[in-house]
């Protein structure tokens, strides 16, 4: 009963925001059936639909899963967009540095020499571990700053956005960026580091889809993330500093320490987009790009009622829309794929305005909170 | 003034009022009492257009009518004012009361014309309200009375007061009162939805009593008493005053030392107090709320930053004034808060879940390994608390929100009572509570005080802590000014002492 009642408001919300879709696409000229076939059928086409939706879902993933965390705690974790591109460059930083790779300039003299030339049993996890740790560090900051100082985790995830963005691209601009690059990207990292494309084990998924090991990843981070949350002592004072942070300091449970806690795991999570982005898809780090996905993933939080298999279910949701957004934009006659952009912001629209939704006293019950 | 006539309201398979009748004179104070849930609050809801009657109608003045919505009820000339407040804490008094039905032109607001009525008003029932002061800077009490400058703003001539003074310190609540006989004195009709009996036997002219839906009992407040008010509200005999065994005194389990507990902006709370609780007593701590109480008690319990705190706290003659709530607890502990939806619950929560706070990182509740929690031994601590004290419904997979307070209460209650505790720190144990729960809880405290645990007990209700405790100490300004024998002291004594100090 209530696992229905959980999924009912999501599921309610998804349909309404594809009939006011449809409603747009009619309004603009197309068949709205028409176009969400090729949405669904692009995306859900074996192998190169599947390959590319799941790909698309791996950082959402991520990012919801870290958001959906900090939120247990209540906290509401707005920098995940820069736990990710910190976590990534350190990804990128470790596998050129510590992978033997040097970066010449045009004239073919050294301009960056590595610190090592790691096998890959070392490189890999040495990348994992520097792309998890700098991301908990980054999500971290403002955990430690809220617990010492009271200052509001969602100004100091903001600022630490923009100093995460900025730092990157003045490393990738001054120290890693092989010389004469038009594109802001650091050179390749070494080999060691690479992580497998899934297509090598599944015959039939040519070897181009970038869909890589780090997906299988993100649903293990999904178990444990599970696990730690409800089935641990930690989890328990996690979650019981969310819910009621002064009960929980009744109940001997130290609200600043859950505090930051639940900020480095949720900054550790979103750094691990780093593995999916540098290890296992370009192979560097290419400045700017994250297609939002930090800030995604609180709509993906949100949509997925911060429960791991919530946000797996709501990650597939908005990778279906990315994929499917292209052959809608290519086959039809007026719609373009912009229309992605307003099912996801419908989607949310009605999500949140769930509150109205459960019956004609919700609005007392909210006055009754805001009051004693 | 008012008739509700064979008003039937269902919500799902709850029946919340069955065929009630409830008839109010004209220019009284009319009592409505009943324990939580007896359909008090619904009835009086549906007449204020609140909720919509399945069956039966309402007369007002003698005359059918429909009341669809407040809007209605506020036509005919009924108010009601809410437990929980309806007030905007960021505007003054005067905005709030306009708000809805503001003064002047389509553009232009009227507010001096307003604030000219408001004193008007204001002045006639003594309320001493001033129409510029803003809500959030307003004592509890003095907000209240915005409320009811609020109906009589809007010309009621019947005012409905949800559980009025269960906010309100003892001597609001006398200022309350007075407020209430004045406007009888001027005709108007009030209604006063209540569980405390004594207020019921100190206000009204009549009273009607609910349970489980229905009126249960109609009688003038000349003719009746606490003992037969009770028995109707409850449907048994109810045992009103504890009875206790001679207390087995030890050795001192805690003994506070020149403990002074400031706020955060300097000002003392608590200042210099002194006392002992020995194991097998019942140490009672009476006072008007607001007199440190709540900061004595999360003083001791671990809950106040240590920099707030001065003087010594020994528990077996170890000094834990600077130690955290965790370590308090595992040395024998326990706390029973005033504010169980603040402190005491985790309301999301199921009932299993609630059941393990403060002993959730301990064997047996985690396994083994020291980390992950055991689901059979959290059932089973749940059951046994759910057992053992009754809390009804009896199903630890509900959220601890959908109980009642009072079975919220007994939950808190043997979660703190299972860990065999030294010494109990309990704050307000009956607070809101059912009186058939409240014997219960107090049975209970009993109990554990002859199994020799210490207890130190806060309560605003004087009947309360004068018959539970073996001493008692009177609270005033954050001091102690006074130690009394509870079984002789009169309600007058400690009274001059709890409002004047020496």
């Amino acid at each position: 009963m209530s696992l229905f009642r959980e999924l009912l408001f999501p599921l309610i919300a998804v349909l309404a925001a594809f009939v006011v879709g449809g409603i747009l696409i009619l309004l603009v000229g197309d068949n709205p059936l028409h176009a969400y076939a090729l949405l669904f059928g692009s995306a859900f086409s074996w192998p190169v639909g599947v390959g590319y939706t799941l790909f698309y879902a791996t950082p959402l993933i991520f990012t919801g899963l870290a958001v959906a965390l900090a939120f247990r705690c209540g906290l509401l974790n707005i920098g995940a967009e820069g736990q990710l591109y910190v976590g990534s460059f350190a990804a990128a930083w470790v596998g050129i540095e510590f992978g033997g790779v040097f970066i010449r300039n045009g004239a073919g003299e050294i301009v960056n020499s590595p610190i090592a030339n790691l096998p890959i049993a070392l490189l890999l996890p040495l990348c994992f571990i520097a792309a998890i740790s700098v991301g908990a560090i980054w999500g971290g900051i403002p955990g430690v700053l809220k617990a010492k100082f009271g200052s509001h985790e969602v100004i100091n995830t903001i600022m630490l956005n923009f100093i995460a963005v900025a730092l990157c691209s003045y490393f990738t601009q001054y120290h890693y960026k092989i010389p004469g690059d038009p594109i802001m990207q650091t050179a390749e990292i070494g080999s060691n580091a690479n992580i497998m494309r899934l297509g090598k084990f599944i015959p039939s998924m040519p070897s181009f889809i970038p869909l890589n090991a780090s997906f299988l990843l993100a649903l293990l981070c999904c178990l444990l993330v599970y696990l730690f949350l409800w089935r641990t002592k930690w989890g328990y004072e996690l979650r019981a500093t969310g819910t009621n942070p002064s009960a929980a300091e009744y109940g001997g449970v130290s609200v600043r320490k859950q505090i930051i806690i639940a900020m480095t795991i949720s900054g550790a999570l979103a750094g691990m987009v780093g593995i999916n982005e540098v290890l296992g898809y370009r192979h560097r780090y290419y400045d700017g790009f994250s297609d939002n996905y930090g800030f995604t993933g609180i709509a993906v939080a949100l949509l997925g009622r911060n429960h791991p298999v919530g946000v797996i279910l709501a990650a597939l949701l908005f990778a279906v829309l990315q994929r499917g957004g292209i052959p809608v934009d290519a086959f039809t006659e007026h719609v373009t794929k912009d229309i992605v952009q307003v099912l996801q912001g419908t989607i949310i629209l009605f999500v949140a305005a769930e509150a109205f939704f459960r019956g004609p006293f919700s609005r007392w019950g909210l006055l009754k909170r805001s009051k004693v | 003034m008012i008739e509700l006539r064979n008003i039937t309201k269902r919500f799902g398979a709850v029946l919340a009022n069955d065929h009630i009748n409830i008839k109010v004179e004209p220019g009284t104070i009319h009592a409505i009492v009943g324990e939580n849930g007896a359909g008090k609050s619904t009835a009086m809801r549906i007449a204020y257009g609140f909720y919509k009657a399945d069956s039966g109608e309402i007369l007002v003045e003698g005359k059918v009518h429909e009341i669809a919505s407040p809007h209605d009820a506020i036509a005919l000339g009924i108010g009601m004012v809410h437990q929980h407040f309806m007030l905007v804490d960021t505007m003054t008094v005067a905005e709030n009361i306009i708000l809805g039905a503001e003064p002047g032109n389509a553009v232009a607001l009227d507010l001096d014309q307003a604030r000219a009525e408001i004193r008007r008003v204001s002045e006639e029932f003594k309320l001493a309200v001033n129409p510029n002061a803003v809500i959030e800077h307003l004592s509890v009490g003095q907000q209240q009375r915005v409320e009811l400058l609020k109906a009589l703003y809007r010309h009621a001539r019947l005012l409905i007061l949800d559980e009025p003074t269960a906010v309100l310190t003892p001597q609001e609540v006398d200022e309350f009162f007075a407020i209430l006989r004045r406007m009888r004195e001027q005709g108007k009709t009030v209604v006063i939805i209540t569980h405390k009996l004594s207020e019921v036997l100190a206000i009204s002219d009549d009273v009607t009593v609910m349970r489980d839906g229905k009126v249960v009992g109609r009688v003038k407040t000349k003719e009746t008493n606490a003992a037969e008010l009770a028995r109707l509200m409850v449907g048994r005999e109810v045992l009103l005053r504890v009875e206790k065994p001679e207390a087995k005194v030890g050795q001192p389990e805690l003994s506070v030392q020149g403990l002074t507990v400031k706020k955060a902006d300097g000002s003392k709370r608590i200042d210099n107090v002194s006392f002992d609780v020995r194991a097998g007593e019942i140490l009672g701590i009476a006072g008007v709320e607001g007199n440190g109480q709540t900061e004595l008690i999360e003083a001791l319990a671990g809950l106040v930053a240590s920099n707030h705190i001065s003087g010594k706290i020994l528990f077996e003659n170890r000094n834990i004034a600077h130690e955290g709530a965790r370590l308090r607890r595992e040395l024998g502990i326990a706390h029973i808060p005033e504010d169980r939806h603040r402190r005491g619950l985790l309301l999301e929560f199921d009932l299993a879940e609630n059941s393990i706070l403060g002993v959730h990182y301990r064997k047996p509740i985690v396994n083994v390994a020291g980390v992950f929690l055991d689901s059979d031994a959290v059932r089973r601590r749940a059951n046994e608390i759910i057992e053992g004290f009754d809390v009804r419904p009896a199903n630890p997979d509900l959220p601890a929100r959908a109980l009642s307070g009072g079975n919220q209460q007994k939950l808190i209650i043997g979660r703190e009572v299972k860990v065999n505790p030294k010494l109990l720190l309990v704050s307000q144990p009956t607070r809101g509570v059912d009186i058939g729960a409240i014997e219960f809880i107090h049975r209970k405290l009993v109990n554990l005080r002859d199994a020799g645990c210490a207890v130190l007990l806060v309560s605003a209700e004087l009947e309360e802590v004068t018959s539970l405790a073996d001493r008692l100490l009177i609270i005033h300004e954050g001091r102690i000014v006074g130690e009394v024998d509870p079984k002789i002291a009169t309600i007058e004594e400690i009274g001059l002492l709890m409002t004047r100090g020496h």
